[in-house]
């Protein structure tokens, strides 16, 4: 049986925030009595993530979602509830756990800037305690998996944003971490180099068996790496589960195009007792709820003269939307 | 703590640091005409002040002159380390990059303390020995084993405390964020410390002692050369700068518990 790696127990997180009133005096009265209140960021959370599991976290700006990763990982204290990583405490951040552990954040980077990626490389590779025939061995390794090569002896600062993310990814991994922490890790990228991070990311799970924890705004990330999500709503947890079964639940029907052979085909259609969507001479488009998909079908290419048809699902990214905006799914 | 992991750790960034600001060569040979004029421009401003009648606070051009070697040094030290490092703090915690510092496997204080150098600071280190040397020579002091250790002890304490008392104002960034100016007034008392403490009024001696002590940094090993100290003023910065480097360390350690990390 899969064990357990990440346990979280009625987590709660607030932070002290200041507001100010707009305008000088505002500005003024900010600067001599700042009036700051706690904020409860994160509420009463609880959830296990499985060992090698990939699990997307999913939420508005602001819903909590990088809250959680940075208490995962340690950075920050949280103010109630309890957090087991890998069997740590993760604000401890023991040697040992933060050797099992590795943050990555789409709009933050950790190598150096005026000097080629390989240089962090063998800096991170010897803060992790690794000779250099290992460290060589590692970074040969990850750039034949991230497609990298030249780049490697480029200043940073010359690197497109993709190849910048790719050696961040190398950096980050190259103590063979087995917890992964991606914030946003293909923030900015081009569509070619989100395939090919998520790609990486893909065989990287597999081949290591390492736990994902993911952010990302980017529904094809979560789509194509996640079974599973946890949807966080104003710092609660509006959904933990299978992505499938999500979409499913959200989407209950699917849209049918059908292209009749005549109009008056159409027409027959129209009034034949199916909810239409809209109808354009010959094409018709109706919504079939997807437990009788296969039987509606059956009966209208038994019954109607049809030259073509398509079956579309509803855009992701709306679906997904709606989860962002509820506080609850009970699936 | 695994000293040869900590010792191959700071190698490379000897190396990396190095590197990278050998990138720009000009900046390097500005800085480094810098350090000579501002040396030059020092030892100018002191003769300036010693032409009336020889002696400020009972030292003599030649005496005062090993407070400036001593100063020249431990700017030196400043601007090779404390300057490209403690400051670097203030952006960490600003932009969030102190999480991949606190995620590493290794002493947080010591990475953010010494991943970066200054390599045009050390030609401030460099003359501030020698005006340091030339300065014996013209004083005819006796070097002698117990000299060179009294020295070496006093100015190690200077180096702490100068450090601690930096590392201590970036920390507070952690709370109120900005603090940059907090520094600019420190490095503005240190100016202070190339003068004897002697020179200064009753009052301003206590401040400079007890609040903020620039006096322990300067005046304290440059009286050691001159044979004028006294041992329990080489005790006290001994213990001065043992409990700067405790409490900076422990303040440090207090502090990342309120670190909130920068929003993505």
């Amino acid at each position: 049986m899969v064990q357990n790696i990440i346990n979280v127990k009625n987590l709660s997180k607030s932070f002290d925030i200041s507001s100010k009133e707009p305008g000088f005096k505002g500005t003024i009265k900010h600067f001599f009595r700042r009036q700051t209140k706690s904020l409860k960021v994160i509420k009463d959370i609880s959830f296990e993530i499985k060992e090698g599991e990939i699990v997307g976290f999913l939420g508005a700006n602001g819903a909590g979602k990088t809250t959680i990763l940075k208490m995962l990982c340690g950075l920050i204290y949280p103010s109630e509830g309890s957090i087991l990583v890998s069997g740590y405490l993760p604000f401890r951040r023991k040697e040992n756990f933060l050797k099992n552990i590795t943050l990555i954040m789409g709009q933050k980077q950790q190598l150096i800037w005026d000097l080629p990626p390989i240089e962090s490389f063998y800096l991170n590779a010897s803060i992790y305690d690794l000779d250099k025939f290992e460290a060589k061995k590692r970074i040969k390794k990850l750039s034949e998996m991230l497609e990298i090569d030249e780049e490697l002896f480029i200043p940073v600062r010359k690197l497109s944003l993709g190849q910048r993310m790719k050696s961040e990814l190398l950096a980050a991994l190259i103590h063979e971490p087995n917890i992964l922490f991606l914030d946003e890790p293909t923030l900015g990228l081009d569509i070619n180099a989100q395939r090919n991070l998520r790609k990486f990311l893909q065989r990287y799970n597999k081949e290591t068996n390492a736990t994902i924890c993911l952010t990302s705004h980017y529904m094809k990330d979560i789509t194509s790496l996640c079974k599973r999500v946890i949807c966080v709503h104003e710092g609660r947890i509006s959904y933990n589960g299978k992505l499938d079964l999500l979409l499913k639940k959200l989407s209950p029907v699917k849209e049918i195009l059908i292209v009749c052979r005549t109009e008056e085909d159409a027409i027959k259609l129209e009034n034949s007792g199916f909810s239409v969507k809209n109808k354009i001479k010959n094409e018709i488009t109706i919504k079939i709820e997807n437990h009788s998909i296969t039987s509606s079908l059956k009966t209208i290419l038994n019954n109607f003269d049809i030259e073509d048809l398509f079956i579309n699902e509803p855009p992701i990214d709306e679906v997904i939307g709606k989860v962002l905006i509820k506080k609850n799914y009970d699936i | 703590m695994n000293i040869r992991k900590y010792l191959k750790v700071y190698k490379k960034f000897l190396h990396t640091s190095l590197a990278s600001e050998l990138e720009y060569k000009t900046n390097i040979l500005v800085d480094l005409i810098t350090a000579i004029l501002s040396l030059v421009g020092s030892i100018f401003l002191l003769s300036i002040f010693f032409q009336n009648n020889g002696y400020i606070g009972g030292w003599k051009f030649e005496q005062a002159m090993i407070i400036q070697a001593i100063y020249t040094i431990l700017n030196g030290i400043t601007n090779t380390w404390f300057n490209p490092n403690l400051t670097e703090i203030v952006k960490h915690i600003r932009e969030g990059t102190l999480d991949f510092v606190l995620l590493k496997p290794i002493d947080s204080q010591f990475f953010i303390s010494l991943k970066k150098i200054n390599p045009s600071g050390f030609l401030e280190i460099m003359l501030g020995f020698l005006l340091l040397f030339f300065c014996i020579r013209i004083n005819q002091i006796n070097i002698n084993l117990s000299f060179l250790t009294l020295s070496s002890i006093t100015i190690s304490c200077s180096i702490c405390i100068l450090y601690s008392l930096w590392f201590f104002i970036s920390t507070t960034t952690i709370w109120f964020v900005k603090t940059w100016n907090a520094i600019e007034v420190l490095r503005s008392f240190l100016y202070i410390g190339r003068f004897p403490l002697n020179s200064f009024s009753f009052s301003l001696r206590i401040f400079f002692s007890v609040f903020i002590p620039i006096a322990f940094i300067t005046t304290i090993p440059s009286e050691v050369f001159l044979g004028l100290s006294v041992l329990w003023k080489i005790l006290l910065e001994v213990i001065v700068a043992t409990v700067f480097l405790i409490t900076s360390r422990k303040f440090w350690l207090f502090a990342l518990k309120f670190y909130s990390s920068a929003s993505s």
